[in-house]
């Protein structure tokens, strides 16, 4: 049966269980941090010599972590592409933006167990030869700033953070800095421009790669709130370890963020693709099932930026028999184990890992509208096709949703949002916003064009000219 | 940024400094780096190869002296790059071409770095679908209003729309509406919903001018540009940023709603507001000066000019320009009279009687042509210095064109102005009995009106009336420099040319045609009746200017190539 299995939620909701310095001493906290810094250099089976911080990145690349903020690129990787020889000083950053709609894991380790975010973001910095590092947090979380902000001072009058932490000689500071309100603000370099001081506009790569030109052009470790955590838990169990959990090229835990029309919507950290889409969503161990007698209508299954499943949907799987032949399975998206490679390969993503659920109640084009107003909203208006992109789809869309749809509207939205993916804006914005629209629209066109015809039989019906006109 | 000449990038052949890359399937080989906009050596951008390979990539943010910004995505490209064997050697195909993996993802060309073997393609269906989908965004909540926007005729969006636009629209939802008709500053006036947030304007304020006063508030498609709240776009340089803006958002105050752009004719012209010799534009019609613009000079000016520069051209309308001939006693003499009488008094003037004052505003060979006369009089000459504030851009403190050209060809004293009080005291002791003053009000430089009563002869030119053209006995009406042709040596001793734009007033003539018949009246001397022809005489004979031509200075100017130029 699948079950949760927490390690970085492992205490954080025992009863009594607090953030505080102290409770978090009293169930082993930092003793991953006491052990990493009395590492010594290592002479590797090759004959060479590595030190503490080598070894640090070998277990992280080892452990086959992925980055729990939405893209999933390999930590490992993300850390060796760092500049070591510019000679400038390297910055980590723990980007704690959380603000995909839908996703509310972050939240959770900030506001309940702060000091492992510190612990991991120490052992990180460590690894890293950083000594500057601080904690992106979105302007709508006051309270987790707060928190961090306590956690920071306790844990630097207890020798954990600061100068010369537990008389290893090593120094770190970490500064909480609040954002003021963008969703945008969780890309990357959209971040480093807003903790720079400046509009949040993501850069363009080349040349800006924050491992090379990051925070003030220097080189700079940008990872996610959940992702610094489970550095610690790898260093704790060692790369190969933890590589054992999760499934291959898909290691470790994951917290899912469960929403939308089911019993149980909350977070649950799992084995990475251990569970299914179907045991999420109807497992009594997550999810439920759907309430009051309804039916499964579609899936956003990484955070509103993902590609929708529709219910009933069939998607071709590429999977080895048992002769380690490659051969093409047909699964339904239910069957999908949640991780990283089967969403991408089913043509959607676990992004965020926020799973929402949309049944038989929901009108998918005030569902769609939803979601183009936000990203409308949040779009920088840096580059062009986003800027101008997005509030088209979002107008188009509250003209649907306020009897003014046209049955050519499902095409009309598909060729916008056609122009603005896969390549053509600076950051993946573009993606997130037309993704939504595109996969909505294919999947569901009838409901569109249903809607469309029934708005203009009625415009026609009550003989009042449409104040739209209708496009040659 | 103190504008510098850039190193000029060039490709040596040697294999170490250059690539090839092919564009549309032709190959181009580039050099390695090229200058950036601050002069710095950087990797060779695809945008920069496509233009050696003569394929222009449309663009709207990417200004070659502006720091790449990547935003408004018209010039995507596709490309590809050479797929590599198992030894990281390039896999080739059996007629020996590289065998090229093509990106999934298209490319910024302007920000984007070119490597070896690299493939670029600009006319492929997916690139004119990519400049299609931009330019129908930028349009869709632009105004449209091309009828009455002073852009028309040099729009970007106007130019694109003919080969990526589409006939009709498909938007029919309400257009974001912006502020119009905002006053950024006293020369500026700002339409965001024309703007299409390009930030060009924003760079150059804030990188070429250190000048951090404009900025974007607001997000997504409500983005609009504007300067800081309670203060004025106001510096010298913002009218650069009408030039560089690609559409109507950004208007001059001065030009906005006055004359449709293809109507001006354009002359190629020299600033003559300082001593920097910004080289421009003058778009007139009909012979009214409209506006000036830069012109781009990569050691001069590179596509810049000062607002006291461009804005400087109001007086050459004037109605009280001087445009008669006169001869005190005789009146509206004409030329051939009042040229006769001169000429008789000054072949009769004993020799060091005579005194010369020539501005450092005039030509070259004007003032080469006032040489060769006082030369021949055994003449004391100086010229008059101007100096005013300075940057470390563009602007000089010497507010003369021409002070170089004045101190080569021997009529200003070093310092200039230093023998104007000798010239004034000889005035004064009776010694000078004739002066010469060409473009200048010497009234207030030491020679009063009581010491210009006291000469037999004064003859003056000038375009403006002062109290020096007021006291003359014999008054020549002359040219301002865009009503004439002729060539400036600026402070770093480049010598530039100028061509007329515009007819002067009455009988006003340039200076250099009736000095010309001046000379030959009193020297005797046959010299070239031609600017071109005059020029290289001078260059023949005065050693500063040797081994130039005046085809050779060409458009953009010649620096002097003796050693007497360096001192």
């Amino acid at each position: 049966m699948p079950a949760e299995y927490r390690l970085i939620l492992k205490h954080l909701d025992e009863p009594g269980y607090e953030p505080t310095l102290a409770c978090y001493l009293r169930h082993g906290g930092y003793s991953v941090l006491r052990r990493v810094l009395a590492l010594e250099p290592r002479v590797s089976p090759e004959g060479k010599t590595l030190s503490p911080q080598e070894q640090l990145r070998q277990e992280v690349s080892l452990s086959g972590l992925r980055g729990r903020g939405g893209a999933g690129f390999s930590t490992g990787m993300k850390w060796s592409l760092v500049d070591r020889k510019s000679g400038k000083p390297i910055y980590l950053i723990c980007n704690a933006d959380e603000s995909e709609p839908g996703t509310f894991k972050d939240r959770q380790i900030i506001h309940k167990d702060p000091h492992q975010l510190l612990e991991g973001m120490v052992v990180s910095a460590y690894a890293n030869d950083v000594h500057l590092a601080y904690i992106y947090i979105r302007g709508e979380f006051p309270q987790g700033a707060k928190i961090l902000n306590q956690a920071i001072s306790e844990a630097k009058a207890a020798g954990y953070l600061g100068k010369n932490i537990l008389g290893s000689g090593y120094d770190l500071e970490i500064y909480v800095h609040r954002g003021a309100g963008a969703y945008i603000c969780g890309e990357e370099t959209g971040l480093i421009e807003s903790l720079e001081g400046k509009r949040p506009y993501p850069r363009i790569k080349p040349p800006y790669f924050p491992a090379v030109l990051g925070l003030y052009q220097c080189p700079t470790i940008v990872n996610n709130v959940e992702t610094l955590c489970a550095v610690k838990h790898v260093i704790e169990m060692g790369g190969a370890e933890y590589a054992k959990l999760g499934t291959p090229n898909n290691t470790g835990t994951r917290i899912v963020s469960l929403s939308g029309c089911v019993w149980r919507p909350g977070y649950y950290e799992i084995e990475v693709g251990k569970a299914t889409l179907r045991d999420l969503i109807f497992d009594p161990a997550f999810g439920g099932g759907l309430r009051d007698g309804r039916k499964l209508k579609a899936i956003i299954p990484g955070g509103v930026s993902a590609k929708v499943f529709k219910a009933g949907e069939k998607v071709k799987l590429k999977a080895r028999n048992a002769d380690g032949r490659e051969v093409e399975q047909e699964v339904d998206v239910l069957d999908l184990p949640y991780d990283f490679t089967s969403l991408i390969a089913a043509g959607s993503m676990s992004g965020s890992s926020a799973i929402i659920v949309l049944d038989d109640s929901v009108d998918i084009v005030e569902a769609l509208a939803n979601i183009s107003e936000f990203f409308a909203h949040e779009s920088c208006g840096q580059c062009t096709p986003c800027r101008e992109g997005s509030l088209w789809m979002a107008k188009a869309l509250h003209r649907m949703t306020h009897g003014e749809g046209r049955a050519m509207d499902a095409d009309y939205l598909a060729r916008i949002a056609d122009n603005i993916p896969g390549g053509r804006t600076i950051c993946a914005f573009g993606e997130a916003c037309s993704w939504p629209v595109q996969s909505f629209v294919a999947k569901f066109k009838e409901e569109f064009v249903a809607k469309g015809k029934a708005d203009e039989e009625r415009r026609s019906a009550s003989r009042q000219p449409a104040d739209v006109p209708s496009a040659p | 940024m103190a504008i510098t000449s850039s190193p000029t990038a060039r490709a040596t052949g040697s294999p170490a400094d250059v690539l090839t890359v092919t564009v549309n399937g032709r190959p181009i080989t580039v050099p390695r780096t090229q200058p950036d906009w601050e002069g710095r050596m950087v990797p060779t951008t695809m945008i920069q190869a496509c233009e050696a390979a003569g394929v222009t990539v449309p663009h709207y943010c990417y200004h070659p002296r502006l720091p790449v910004a990547g935003n408004c995505r018209m010039c995507l490209v596709e490309y590809g790059v050479p797929a590599l064997g198992p030894d990281r050697q390039p896999l080739r195909n059996p007629d020996g071409s590289l065998i090229i993996n093509k990106s999934p993802r298209p490319a910024i060309a302007c920000a984007t770095p070119v490597s070896a073997g690299m493939a670029i393609y600009t006319d492929t269906p997916n690139v004119k679908a990519m400049r299609e989908g931009v330019l129908e965004f930028l349009l869709i909540n632009h105004p449209l209003d091309c009828p009455i926007c002073d852009q028309a005729g040099e729009c970007k969006l106007q130019e694109y729309s003919l080969e990526y636009g589409q006939a009709a629209s498909r938007f029919v939802e309400t257009k974001v509406h912006k502020p119009k008709a905002v006053d950024l500053g006293p020369r500026i006036m700002l339409d965001d919903e024309r703007c299409i947030l390009c930030t060009r304007c924003i760079r150059f304020t804030r990188d070429v001018v250190k000048d951090d006063a404009l900025g974007i508030v607001n997000r997504g498609s409500y983005n609009t540009i504007a300067a800081y709240p309670g203060r004025q776009f106001d510096n010298n340089y913002t009218l650069n940023t009408v030039d560089i803006c690609p559409v109507g958002a950004l208007t001059s105050k001065d030009f906005r709603f006055k004359m449709r752009v293809w109507f001006l004719k354009e002359t190629k012209s020299v600033c003559t507001s300082c001593a920097r010799g910004c080289n421009t534009l003058i778009g007139s019609r009909e012979n009214v000066i409209y506006r000036l613009t830069p012109r781009d000079n990569p050691e001069v000016n590179q596509s810049w000019m000062c607002d006291v520069g461009r804005l400087n051209y109001k007086w050459i309308g004037r109605e009280d320009r001087l445009r008669e001939v006169r001869a005190r006693g005789s009146g509206n003499t004409g030329w051939t009279g009042a040229l006769g009488e001169i000429a008789r008094r000054l072949r009769a003037a004993p020799q060091g009687s005579v005194a010369l004052i020539a501005s450092a505003r005039l030509t070259n060979e004007e003032l080469y042509l006032l040489g060769l006369l006082a030369r021949h009089l055994g003449a004391i000459t100086d010229s008059i210095p101007r100096t005013g504030d300075f940057d470390h851009i563009l602007v000089q403190a010497d507010k003369n064109p021409n002070s170089a050209g004045a101190r080569l060809l021997g009529l200003a004293a070093e310092p200039m102005g230093s023998r104007l009080p000798a010239i004034a005291d000889g005035i004064r002791a009776g010694a000078i009995r004739t002066l010469l003053v060409f473009g200048e009000d010497v009234t207030s430089r030491g020679v009063s009106t009581d010491l210009l009563a006291r000469l037999e002869t004064l003859v003056v030119s000038d375009v403006l009336p002062n109290p020096t053209t007021a006291a003359a006995h014999f008054l020549l009406p002359g040219c301002a420099a865009a009503e004439k042709r002729g060539s400036f040596t600026n402070f770093k001793n480049r010598v530039q040319r100028f061509q007329k734009a515009v007819e002067p007033p009455g009988d006003a003539r340039p200076e250099v045609e009736f000095l010309a018949d001046l000379v030959t009246a009193v020297t005797g001397r046959k010299l070239p009746t031609s600017i071109e022809g005059l020029f290289n005489h001078m260059a023949s004979s005065v050693p500063a200017f040797a081994g130039l031509t005046w085809a050779e200075l060409g458009d953009l100017g010649q620096p002097l190539k003796t050693e007497l130029a360096r001192t």
